[in-house]
């Protein structure tokens, strides 16, 4: 166990540097200008390369990858190019609201998710199991902007029960929670009912109905806990969506999160920003990943670790 | 029963199918079909304040803030869906197939390199790759397109790669390399066909992702460019509008919802039908 995860954390590690190798590449190839972006668009050419100086722009690609490579392993993540701040104290500023976010969304979408798949698996065949599959799919089919646009709509400005954007109390938080986890619902639902589907055909189910236990008990006591493991198991693997997500969410609601920082930066192309945002979403995607795994051998003691 | 009946035979999938050749039609007729050029402004199309119309008889779906007509710009937009949506996916697909199967099938340190290449993709979030590589290369129709298929090809070589390996342990395969066959032979006569099915599940699925991926990049004003219309920039261009003409939201994200699910919906029973595996699961 302990050799696993060492192995697999090294693992991760090296997966990290390769995200930051690959953004770096990426962002040093793009035609966008920072120095240019900084200095304005009046600015004389040599300003220009003056700024490009002041930033190492001028130097060879593995200088600058160098350089931001030993400050990274060292958790510096190096100053904005416009707010002069540094990066990592901008994140650590926006990462409790996206953390907010992501809760919330976490519960709202393990509320609908599983108790419509449970619903449906138990109704199978029926017109609710038809209604809910369907209800599933539009939740994985519908922008997450346009989810949140119709939401402002109606229940902020035609109802007026919510704000309609900004953060700080509960009521700020239920919209941009709902839209940043309808997509994960639509999904939950699919995956909890196949996985209740699976153990309600199970020998010691069909064991328990027959020394003759009520079905309710049965569903509740011997078929829920089994089959609503491998489906939490999967919260890991969730945090990947929310990170693609929060640039959106963010955006439209103006929640002052870790998303909405990355879309200023991408707009000012605020590189230091951009790398930081992205190495630490990719933090959050390996560790959930490694979670996921290290979770399954509990629930299913077939799994092995390798 | 060919591939067609039984998908027919599925109420899901035959609404999903229909909603496709609509849109499609609609696309490919679209400079016959248009009530109004997409792009003319016109001349009552406004309100005298300079609002756009709610839906009426002479605007069925209403105008937007240039005065131009929503189901024009619809119409014209479904090309830009469509053209991203196959184009990307086609790509995705294509890339993620080679990927696959050269390191499922060929195996050795080329197959090890892309594997891992393919693990470092899977930690990237997709969606803000997409963005940030959308808004800082000059954007256009093709660039959008190549956005996309960079990020979506990762899902389908890890799924193709699985299958390539559980393919290559079957007896079949086996009793092919014993009696002599070549390794071209057993690739394209025996692994190609038995992944095509996935191909085209993946083909009809990530079509799915890749209009709602173009959509959000649209929307967020790092995608297709205006006057180009395409149902994600129609609502970023009319977003400041949404509280007094809900319509120019509400329309287009209907449009997007609809076909992102009719892909979805035909997606998923063509993998009921083509993977055996899943028979009695739904």
């Amino acid at each position: 166990m302990a050799a696993y995860i060492a192995r697999r954390l090294l693992q991760a590690v090296l997966i990290l540097i390769g995200v930051s190798f690959v953004t770096f590449v990426l962002l040093y190839l793009v035609p966008a200008d920072p120095a240019r972006q900084i200095a304005g668009r009046s600015a004389t050419a040599e300003t220009v390369a003056n700024i490009r100086a002041q930033l190492g722009l001028d130097q060879p690609f593995y200088v600058q990858y160098g350089r931001y490579f030993m400050n990274m392993i060292q958790g510096d993540l190096g100053r904005s190019y416009l707010q002069k701040t540094e990066v990592a104290a901008l994140i650590a500023a926006r990462l409790p609201a996206t953390l907010q976010l992501m809760a919330g969304a976490l519960f709202f979408e393990l509320l609908l998710g599983l108790t419509t798949g449970i619903l449906a698996a138990l109704k199978r065949g029926t017109a609710i199991d038809n209604a809910l599959m369907v209800g599933s799919f539009i939740g994985v089919s519908a922008p997450q902007f346009v989810v949140g646009i119709l939401l402002l709509y109606v229940f902020a400005v035609q109802l007026g029960w919510f704000p309609i954007g900004g953060y700080g109390t509960l009521a700020h938080l239920v919209l941009p929670a709902i839209t940043l986890g309808i997509l994960g619902a639509g999904w939950y639902s699919r995956m909890m009912r196949s996985s209740m589907l699976d153990v309600l055909r199970q020998d010691y189910i069909r064991t328990a109905r027959a020394k003759g236990l009520d079905r309710a008990r049965v569903v509740v006591r011997h078929a829920l806990p089994n089959a609503i493991l491998p489906v939490i198991a999967m919260i890991g693997i969730d945090i990947g969506l929310f990170m693609s997500g929060i640039v959106v969410v963010e955006s439209v609601f103006g929640w002052p999160g870790i998303g909405q920082l990355a879309w200023q930066a991408i707009q000012r192309v605020d590189i230091p920003i951009i790398m930081g945002v992205t190495l630490v979403s990719a933090v959050a995607i390996v560790l959930g990943n490694l979670l996921a795994d290290l979770i399954a051998p509990f629930i299913d003691p077939r799994i092995k670790l390798r | 029963m060919s591939v067609l009946g039984e998908l027919v035979r599925r109420k899901l999938a035959l609404f999903g199918l229909v909603v496709i050749t609509v849109v499609v039609g609609a696309a490919l007729l679209s400079p016959w079909i248009t009530p109004y050029p997409p792009d003319q402004q016109m001349f009552d199309g406004l309100t005298l304040e300079g609002a756009p119309l709610p839906p009426s008889a002479q605007f069925w779906l209403g105008t937007d803030l240039l005065g131009r007509d929503l189901l024009s710009r619809l119409i014209e937009g479904a090309r830009t869906s469509l053209v991203i949506g196959v184009v990307a996916n086609g790509a995705a697909v294509f890339i993620g197939t080679l990927v696959g199967v050269t390191a499922g099938f060929f195996g050795g340190w080329i197959g090890t390199i892309l594997m891992r290449a393919t693990d470092l993709m899977m930690a990237f979030p997709a969606l803000l790759l997409a963005i940030v590589l959308a808004a800082l290369f000059t954007p256009s129709l093709w660039i959008v397109a190549l956005v996309i298929a960079m990020v979506n090809w990762v899902q389908v070589a890890r799924v193709i790669y699985t299958e390539t390996r559980s393919l290559s342990e079957r007896d079949f395969i086996e009793a092919e390399w014993g009696i002599g066959a070549g390794r071209g032979r057993i690739l394209v006569r025996h692994m190609i066909p038995h992944l095509v099915s996935i191909m085209v599940v993946w083909g009809t699925l990530g079509i799915a992702t890749t209009v709602l991926l173009e959509a959000t990049l649209s929307y967020l004003g790092v995608g297709v460019q205006p006057p180009t219309p395409s149902w994600g920039n129609i609502i970023f261009e009319n977003q400041t509008y949404f509280t007094s003409a809900p319509w120019l939201v509400f329309f287009p994200g209907i449009a997007i919802i609809l076909l992102a699910l009719s892909f979805n919906l035909v997606g998923d029973a063509l993998r009921d039908i083509l993977d055996p595996t899943q028979k009695g699961r739904h």
